[in-house]
């Protein structure tokens, strides 16, 4: 598979330098990426589900190195890995709806499994398999039933009997490459569309004559905010500019296009403003388990000032933000320093510049990003609703295998 | 030329002729910097390998090349050619190929200078074409994150718009302080971006000299730009080089060369890249300090040391911009202080002071050791006590317990520095023997660095036999290199040794003196309107600049022996300083003269020979701006004044007037009208014309009798 191969390398070329950004833009690709990878990985006879596993794993391995400060490129992969096993169990658990099946009426599925194999399964597999099906079912899956395993009749999956049956084989692997796509289509899906969903919540927060501030820009705020406006809502929206890369600008501009009423603000004067606001809503870089929230740099102090004048503070973030990890870890809770001629002009303040010539020398901090801790949040707006910081484990127990967490 | 092309890796062969309607942006890397600054390191190692904050300088260009969108690079090598394939095979850009990008070679190890490089290319060029289009030509020491998608396509819809416009070339804002660097002047049309005049290293001080066809027009005049040293060039730069055998150097000649020679028409265009974006190039020891500076400081984003952007391991960045290695071994007691970088498998010891330093892999660093301001590159075990400031230490250098590194020391691959030995400031140290067969600076520049070195090479195996070389104290070896007494003064310029402040004030005093002055002429970048008399008041010098050029000039084309090229060149000159065919023939005249009286001669008549040989020889040259009878005049006016500066000449006046009617260099008409316009002239004057008096009635007597032969 050379250009899956090579569609890999050019990805990771692109996150290393730094030329995709946005964790909406990385996270559709990432997902896009591990999908081709998944159908054109060739799967073995025996534990397709750990084949595909390894191979998701090796290509996810490189992509998160390439740029270890998007999360976003983590999550889809855990995400994607967890499709993989959830799969792998939900046919697992077919095959022994099949084993009873095939213990109660003798012949049905005879023809089918050619009548040899399931006699012989052995007693501990049967046990296994009956294990996994016993570990607690998250909410997700309790919602989602298990409609299309239900339709598998036979086969089992599980490694130890697998030598005999040639023919379910094939077919077994194809079954489960099928679903895993399916899945993966799914997430597709939901990344590509969290936008409509987190905005359709949002007539349910933002009401009549509200004033609602916003920092830096974020399409999902943008979508947001439009929505409530189509649904002749009417607000006002302070943008505070987002220093030093003023996106603010941009978001402003969209804003006006589209009819809000919309008011400029420095960073500096989000404070003096902030005893006017109703709102603040923000979009997420990323949040991390605990509920604390990877923003544009700035967020933190709109946070602190939000919560001196006891102004909700709401983060929007769709479910490929989620990261199941932890930020005590200093290697997880990376910022990124960019360039500071975004700040100041080389050309002026090269002189200043030069730090070993004895005099005071000049040096530039340029974060990308801000970390907010869990309690300064009021509430997360995510695809399936809102949610309280602390319950963000919960949802990250339903979308992450504990089995990923460390990768 | 023994030189072979290298493909890369068959399984990445595309074939070229797919994508003809689509030109595939490529790049020439120049993987020599054909100057001898690195000294005595580049004897042992190109610069392009040199390791910059860790990471080898030409994996930046790449990265950055690579990035901007180009597809592919030839990387031209020349000296140490070997070094630089087998270092691009083994890393990523081979081993790891991207599918967008094809790097390949070229050597050529006899290329001494750019021109000889990109004839070179030229010649291949014809036999396998593989220049198709505009493209990038960077040397292997640039560091970048512009994009360069945007800069191509305007020269390509400015190329496809005016056929004359063959170059692009990137400047940049500089500071004021821009040491180390030559200080650059250009002079650029505000609108249309074309650039009017380059002048680099300006020696006559604040004073520059605009040719007067220039300022037709509005002119922004700068000089605090710093050149890139990045180029977008069309294919007819390359063939440009072919025709001028004796470019060499890419700025000095061929930009100045174009500038110049209004004939051909061609131009080039400038383009200032916008702030936030950030260009250098590495050509001596204090813009590899800065840039350097610059890295760590994360002015190159992306290309920083915590990024893995060409294969390198990213190192994590601490705070205080301190890079660190997730290996690398740190005594508690060690103070390690900002804008450090330590790299991979490095042990620090107690008790050490490491500041504003770039620490490499593998190092082993002894107990109470100080570091301030230095490069110290892989594999370098400094032992206990030692003091390093502002010093370069190469690879596999062994600094032995106590010694001490003054200010701007240099040292090259595996030198030993013996026990508690002070090696002096701005020493540069190395395991090679300078080279003894020193010539002028401006022919070391051009002699390629790998002409040498092999027997220089040989010379480390006695050196390391007889081990003799204790110039590093008893226990150390290696040569201190000799600094010539001219460059001595310039030292600290080109070191990485922060400017003492002595000097510093020196140069802003200047600087602001400067400045002063220039308000009243020319703002330090400002506008000029073409009726501005400041600039026009040495019009009137120009004559003499022209004369002195264009007898240079002619000293210089005589040697081809071509009179054909000789018109060429001087046309050239003469376009440039916007001359009448009068002057030039005035001033071929006077150059011709004075070749024949400083060629070596007795007597009179032997002067006399010189002139008439050299006149036979170049009269075409002559003859092509003496058409007219004014001009011819001229000519015989401008003799008459070179006689009366010279003694020599005199007597000969009349010779050679008639010698020179003898060759149809000048017709009869012209000596009448001379004689007729002089015979009212003072006595004093009448000098010349009292000798031709013979010469004058002899013709008028022909000539009369002409007619009376037409009468009858």
């Amino acid at each position: 598979m050379p250009d899956v191969q090579s569609t890999v390398v050019e990805f990771v070329n692109k996150l290393r330098k730094r030329k995709i950004e946005g964790s909406q833009a990385t996270a559709k690709c990432t997902v896009e990426l591990l999908r081709s990878v998944i159908s054109h990985q060739r799967v073995p006879h025996a534990n397709q589900a750990a084949a595909l596993i390894d191979a998701v794993k090796a290509v996810g391995e490189q992509l998160v190195a390439a740029n270890p400060v998007e999360l976003a490129v983590g999550n889809v992969v855990r995400r994607v890995l967890h499709i993989i096993r959830e799969e792998d169990l939900s046919l697992t658990t077919a095959a022994m709806g099949g084993l009873d099946l095939l213990d109660a009426s003798d012949d049905d599925d005879v023809d089918n499994c050619k009548g040899i194999g399931y006699p012989a399964m052995s007693a501990a597999v049967v046990a296994a398999a009956a294990r996994s099906t016993l570990r607690p079912p998250s909410l997700q899956t309790l919602l989602e039933g298990t409609p299309e395993s239900a339709t598998v009749p036979y086969t089992s999956s599980s490694g130890a009997d697998s030598e005999s049956k040639t023919a379910d084989k094939s077919s077994l692997t194809r079954k489960l490459k099928h679903d895993v796509i399916e899945g993966v289509n799914q997430l597709i899906h939901e990344i590509a569309g969290c936008h409509e969903q987190i905005a359709e919540q949002a007539i349910e927060h933002i009401h009549q004559n509200e004033v609602i501030l916003t920092l830096g820009s974020s399409r999902t705020v943008l979508e947001f905010l439009c929505a409530a406006k189509e649904k002749k809502r009417s607000f006002r929206v302070f943008v505070a500019e987002g220093a030093p890369r003023y996106q603010g600008h941009l978001l402003a501009k969209e804003l006006v296009a589209r009819g809000l009423q919309t008011t400029v603000i420095t960073d500096s004067a989000v404070f003096a403003m902030i005893s006017r606001v109703n709102m603040v809503i923000i979009g997420a870089h990323a949040v991390m388990a605990n509920g604390g929230v990877i923003g544009p740099v700035g967020v933190n102090m709109a946070a602190l000032a939000a919560q001196k004048h006891a102004v909700p503070f709401v983060v929007l973030a769709g479910s490929h933000k989620l990261c199941p990890l932890y930020p005590h870890n200093p290697e997880v809770l990376l910022n990124e320093l960019r360039s500071p001629s975004e700040l100041l002009d080389f050309g002026e303040f090269s002189d200043c510049l030069d730090f070993g010539a004895g005099s005071g020398s000049l040096q530039v901090v340029n974060p990308t990003f801000d970390y907010v801790p869990p309690n300064l949040v009021s509430l997360f707006i995510t695809d399936t609703g809102g949610h309280n910081p602390s319950y963000m484990y919960r949802l990250i127990a339903d979308y992450y295998s504990a089995d990923d967490l460390v990768m | 030329m023994g030189a072979q092309k290298k493909v890369a890796a068959a399984s990445r062969v595309r074939e070229d002729s797919e994508d003809l309607s689509r030109q595939r942006l490529q790049a020439i890397v120049l993987a020599d910097s054909f100057t001898t600054q690195f000294r005595p390191i580049t004897l042992e190692r190109p610069t392009v390998l040199l390791p910059l904050v860790n990471i080898p300088m030409i994996d930046y260009t790449l990265a950055w090349l690579e990035s901007a969108g180009i597809e592919e690079i030839f990387v031209f090598c020349c000296a140490h050619s070997s070094q630089v394939i087998d270092y691009l095979e083994k890393s990523e850009w081979y081993s790891c190929p991207n599918p967008n990008l094809l790097v390949r070679t070229i050597v050529s190890p006899k290329s001494t200078s750019v021109g000889d490089a990109l004839r070179y290319i030229y010649e291949q060029q014809t036999e396998t074409s593989q220049i198709q289009g505009d493209f990038v030509l960077v040397s292997g020491d640039t560091v970048s994150n512009m994009p360069l998608a945007d800069l191509i396509q305007e020269h390509r819809d400015r190329k496809k718009k005016d056929e004359k416009a063959i170059m692009t070339m990137v400047i940049k804002k500089q500071s004021r302080l821009g040491i180390g660097s030559d200080q650059l002047f250009v002079a650029v049309d505000p609108l249309t971006k074309q650039l009017l005049h380059y002048e680099e290293d300006n020696a006559r001080g604040g004073d520059v000299c605009l040719d007067k066809s220039v300022l037709d027009s509005t002119v922004l005049v700068c000089k605090d730009m710093q050149d890139c040293y990045i180029d977008i060039c069309s294919p007819e730069v390359l063939s440009l080089f072919e025709d001028n055998f004796d470019y060499q150097h890419l700025r000095r000649h061929f930009v100045n060369g174009l500038l110049v020679d209004d004939i051909m028409g061609y131009k080039i265009f400038t383009h200032e890249i916008r702030s936030s974006f950030y260009a250098a190039r590495i050509d001596n020891l204090r813009s590899y300090d800065m840039v350097s500076k610059n890295i760590i400081q994360r002015w190159t984003y992306p290309y920083v040391p915590d990024i893995n952007f060409s294969g390198n391991r990213p190192l994590k960045l601490g705070r205080q911009g301190i890079y660190r290695a997730s290996d690398s071994v740190q005594s508690r007691s060690a103070d390690i202080g900002d804008s450090t970088v330590i790299g991979y498998g490095t042990k620090i010891g107690n008790g050490g002071k490491i500041f504003n330093s770039v620490i490499g892999n593998g190092c082993c660093i002894g107990s109470n050791v100080v570091i301030q301001g230095s490069y110290i590159w892989n594999n370098v075990t400094i032992e206990d006590g030692c003091e390093i400031r502002n010093a370069i230490v190469c690879d596999g250098v062994k600094i032995r317990a106590g010694a001490v590194l003054q200010p701007g020391v240099v040292l090259s691959f595996n030198v030993v520095v013996g026990r508690d030995f002070v090696v002096p400031a701005y020493s540069k140290v190395s395991l090679l023997q300078q080279p003894t067969t020193e010539d002028s600076d401006e022919e070391m520049e051009y002699s390629g660095s790998s002409s040498g070195t092999a027997d220089l090479l040989l010379g480390v195996n006695n050196l390391q036999l007889d081990s003799k070389a204790s110039e590093l104290g008893p226990d150390g070896t290696g040569y201190i290199w000799k600094v010539c007494d001219s460059a001595h003064d310039e030292e600290w310029k080109h070191s990485v040794v922060p400017i003492p402040m002595d000097k510093l004030a020196d140069i802003t005093r200047a600087m602001d003196d400067d400045d002063i002055e220039d308000e009243s002429v020319v703002p330090p970048s400002g506008e000029l309107k073409s009726d501005t008399d400041s600039i026009n008041t040495d019009a009137n010098d120009d004559y003499g600049y022209f004369e002195r050029e264009v007898e240079e000039t002619f000293l210089m084309a005589i040697i081809k022996d071509d009179v054909d090229h000789v018109i060429r060149l001087i046309n050239s000159r003469r376009f440039a300083y916007n001359m009448a065919s009068a002057d030039c023939a005035g001033a071929v005249f006077y150059s011709m003269m004075r070749l024949a009286v400083n060629t070596p001669h007795n007597s009179a008549s032997e002067l006399y020979r010189n002139a008439t040989t050299i006149i036979t020889k170049w009269k075409g040259v002559l003859g092509f701006y003496l058409k007219q009878t004014d001009e011819q005049i001229e000519v015989i006016m401008k003799f008459e004044e070179m006689c009366e500066e010279s003694e020599e000449l005199g007597p000969l006046f009349a010779q050679i007037v008639h010698f020179l009617y003898d060759k149809d260099v000048v017709q009869e008409d012209a000596i009448l009208r001379w004689g007729e316009e002089k015979a009212g002239a003072d006595e004093s004057d009448k000098v010349y014309l009292n000798q031709c008096e013979a010469l004058i009635k002899w013709l008028k007597e022909a000539s009369e009798e002409e007619e009376e032969e037409e009468d009858s």
